[in-house]
């Protein structure tokens, strides 16, 4: 039972990551019609917006170390530690939550940069040239990152206070021995925050209602005199916020390198076509459903009967669901229908 | 007609013939006449003349490629272990059986189309690239790739002659001759001589008239009472085929195969190569090859050192700030050129190097027309 309650948490953990992700490919892909394989690539940027802000931070000085008296020993020190003290050392430790703050201007320009200087040119060709041009900025976007930051995985810590694990167990009523990290539950609800409010913002707004309706007839909206294309260039933004906050809070999961884009875009374009094109609902309980799967067929007993298993299973239910449900779960008819 | 096209292609086999064969005199000035950077063009240029049967002709793109390059990677280090160090059984099986797992992905993946049967094949690379590394690891050795042993059976070798037991690891052997430095490169250079005629036939065949119709418009097709199907399913087999044999010989220059040949991003090389060529065109992907191929062993041997000596004619600050400014793309950075190249290509040239080509000799010959309208006028 434990068991089972540990991997239910880490794949819809697992499965918050890929829903976050196709969230903003299907938004992409439902407004602008883009198929965009760079998307990973804004997930990465994501999680190096983190590392760069704790860079930022940790800027320091090198100091004399008083602690130390036989002879002048030097230390690092942080501005921010010099100038206020504990505070700043707080701020320090806080850095991953802190960095979103930078991540979603930061995001939101890169997004709206990318769609006017690149994606806009491409709305015309057939998907194949989308595919293959975007495969190449990825690729770009990486050897840039690697340039900078190296080739190895960057550790960032998540803050001190939910760095160990909560009792689980015991709030549920089960086995005290029953723990999991603080950061990987934060992870969750903040996911499920953030999809909560795309979902609001696109059901509860003007902006959103006016987007909506330009994914159902994007001609039609234009003829009632409606700037579409605008819109369309925000939802791009807003899409590569997403995936770089997915990416920011990712961080203290899995260590950022500089091909974790590469990694998790396969993934979450089988969580796009298994929830079915242009479907955002379809995109987020596909994603949860292949996360929890996955981490279910990587349990011992699992593994026992089907060797390997855990290694294919989001792939081949994919191939399933392609060939028998072409639609996707939830694809709307009329969608990318061939 | 029909002769006077046979003769024709009998006279672009010849010069095309002449052409690999004589690589190593021709690209003496450029200090690319060395057999292992030859041998990698020849193999490559295989791989890219098998892919551009499928996406060329049909239009299909698919990112599962390197599991053939794999599949023939891996059978042919068996044949190598089990059988016998000589190469033809090695190839043959690697390209057989690399057919048949194309039949069975292509299979599958074929029922879709567009989009749908690219994240198919994607689906596919991935699984075969995970399998590899976990469930499949007594057939891949996992990580370590897997290699040829002293003690391996050998069964033909050992049936035909005596194998000297103990010394240092066997060679690659065509009946003798061994497969290391110009040998090799012959070897492999007639093989993508063979591929390239294959090649040319499916171009110029009815079979490739109808994969043609099939990229231009499939539901029209439908309609004349094709079932489109075969034909494509054929063309995935037949180009899997190209990439087993690819990996095949990629296992002949060195006996030794990897996961990491599989890998997804392994067949996106391939689409840079033959859309950097030309897709659909014959020599396209040949030229793709050699230029992606060349520049990656100019580029990726350049460092810091050699490019202050490139730039040693202009003055000191320029030079620095010439190499600070250089440095980022070549030797480690070698990708991100080739990523840099690949977008240029699609979004400016999406024809590849031989639209180029004729764009220019569109333009030129159209300068002429309008000088004779001007002579005629005047």
């Amino acid at each position: 039972m434990d068991a089972v309650l540990i991997q239910l948490l880490n794949g819809l953990d697992k499965g918050a990551a890929y829903a976050l992700i196709a969230l903003g490919l299907t938004l992409v892909f439902g407004t602008l019609g883009v198929v965009n394989f760079a998307h990973g690539a804004l997930f990465m940027l994501g999680a190096f917006c983190a590392v760069t802000f704790q860079k930022i931070l940790t800027i320091s000085v090198k100091v004399i170390d008083p602690s130390i008296t036989f002879f002048t020993a030097y230390k690092e020190q942080a501005y921010l530690e010099i100038w206020f003290g504990d505070v700043g050392l707080t701020i320090i430790d806080y850095a991953v939550p802190l960095s979103i703050l930078m991540a979603i201007p930061v995001m939101l320009l890169i997004g709206l940069a990318m769609e006017r200087g690149l994606i806009r040119h491409f709305y015309k060709r057939t998907h194949a040239e989308q595919i293959l041009v975007t495969f190449g900025l990825a690729i770009v976007i990486q050897e840039v990152i690697r340039h900078f930051f190296g080739a190895n995985p960057i550790p960032m810590p998540a803050p001190d206070i939910v760095s160990s694990s909560a009792a689980v167990g015991t709030w549920l009523g089960l086995s005290d021995n029953l723990v999991y990290p603080w950061w990987r539950l934060i992870y969750l609800s903040f996911s499920l925050l953030v999809i909560g409010s795309v979902f609001a913002f696109l059901q509860l707004t003007t902006f959103g209602m006016v987007v909506r309706a330009g994914m159902f007839d994007r001609q039609m909206v234009g003829f009632l005199g409606i700037n579409v294309q605008r819109k369309f260039t925000i939802v791009f933004g807003l899409a590569s916020v997403v995936a770089g906050l997915a990416g920011v809070m990712y961080a203290p999961i899995l260590p950022p390198d500089y091909h974790m884009g590469m990694d998790f875009l396969v993934l979450s374009f089988v969580v796009v076509v298994v929830g079915g094109m242009g479907s955002l609902p379809g995109a987020v309980a596909a994603g949860f459903l292949l996360g929890v799967l996955q981490s279910f067929a990587s349990m011992t007993i699992v593994s026992q009967y089907l060797p390997g298993i855990d290694q294919v299973i989001i792939y081949l239910v994919a191939v399933i669901i392609l060939l028998t449900r072409p639609r996707g779960l939830m694809g709307r008819k009329g969608v990318m229908e061939d | 007609m029909k002769i006077e096209k046979k003769r024709s292609d009998l006279f672009i086999m010849a010069i095309f013939t002449i052409v690999i064969l004589s690589m190593p005199v021709w690209l003496s000035p450029l200090g690319a006449n060395y057999p292992d950077l030859l041998q990698k063009f020849a193999i490559f240029g295989i791989f890219a003349i098998g892919y551009n049967i499928l996406f060329g002709l049909t239009g299909y793109l698919s990112f599962g490629h390197a599991i053939f390059i794999g599949v023939g990677s891996y059978t042919a280090v068996w044949s190598f272990k089990l059988l016998s160090m000589n190469v033809l059984p090695a190839i043959v099986f690697g390209t057989l059986f690399a057919g048949i797992i194309a039949a069975l992905v292509g299979y599958v993946s074929l029922r879709r189309s567009g989009i749908y049967f690219s994240i198919l094949t994607l689906a596919f690379a991935q699984m075969f690239y995970n399998l590899a590394y976990s469930v499949l690891t007594p057939l891949t050795n996992g990580e370590t790739g897997l290699t040829i042993a002293a003690g391996d059976p050998r069964v033909l070798d050992r049936l035909f002659s005596d194998v000297a037991t103990g010394g240092g690891l066997p060679s690659t052997e065509l009946f003798g001759i061994s497969m290391s430095g110009y040998s090799g490169f012959y070897f492999t250079a007639v093989l993508l001589i063979l591929a390239f005629f294959i090649s040319l036939k499916i171009f110029n065949s009815p079979f490739g008239l109808k994969l043609k119709a099939i990229k231009s418009n499939q539901h029209r097709m439908k309609y004349t009472g094709y079932n489109t199907r075969p034909y494509l399913v054929t063309a995935f087999i037949i180009s899997g085929m190209f990439a087993g044999l690819a990996g095949s010989l990629m296992a002949v220059t060195d006996p030794l195969a990897g996961a990491e040949r599989m890998q997804w991003t392994a067949s996106g090389e391939v689409v840079l190569m033959t859309i950097l060529g030309g897709v659909g065109t014959l020599y396209g992907p040949l030229l793709g090859v050699a230029i992606i191929k060349y520049l990656e062993n100019i580029f990726s041997a350049v460092n810091e050192a050699t490019l202050h000596g490139f730039f040693s004619f202009l003055p000191q600050w320029l030079n620095d700030t010439m190499v600070v400014v250089v440095s980022p793309f070549v030797g480690e950075g070698w990708h991100l050129t080739l990523g840099l190249m690949f977008m240029i290509v699609v979004i400016f040239l999406p024809g590849g190097v031989t639209e180029g080509f004729q764009k220019i000799k569109n333009r030129f010959t159209k300068n002429k027309e309008q000088e004779k309208l001007k002579q005629g006028g005047e």
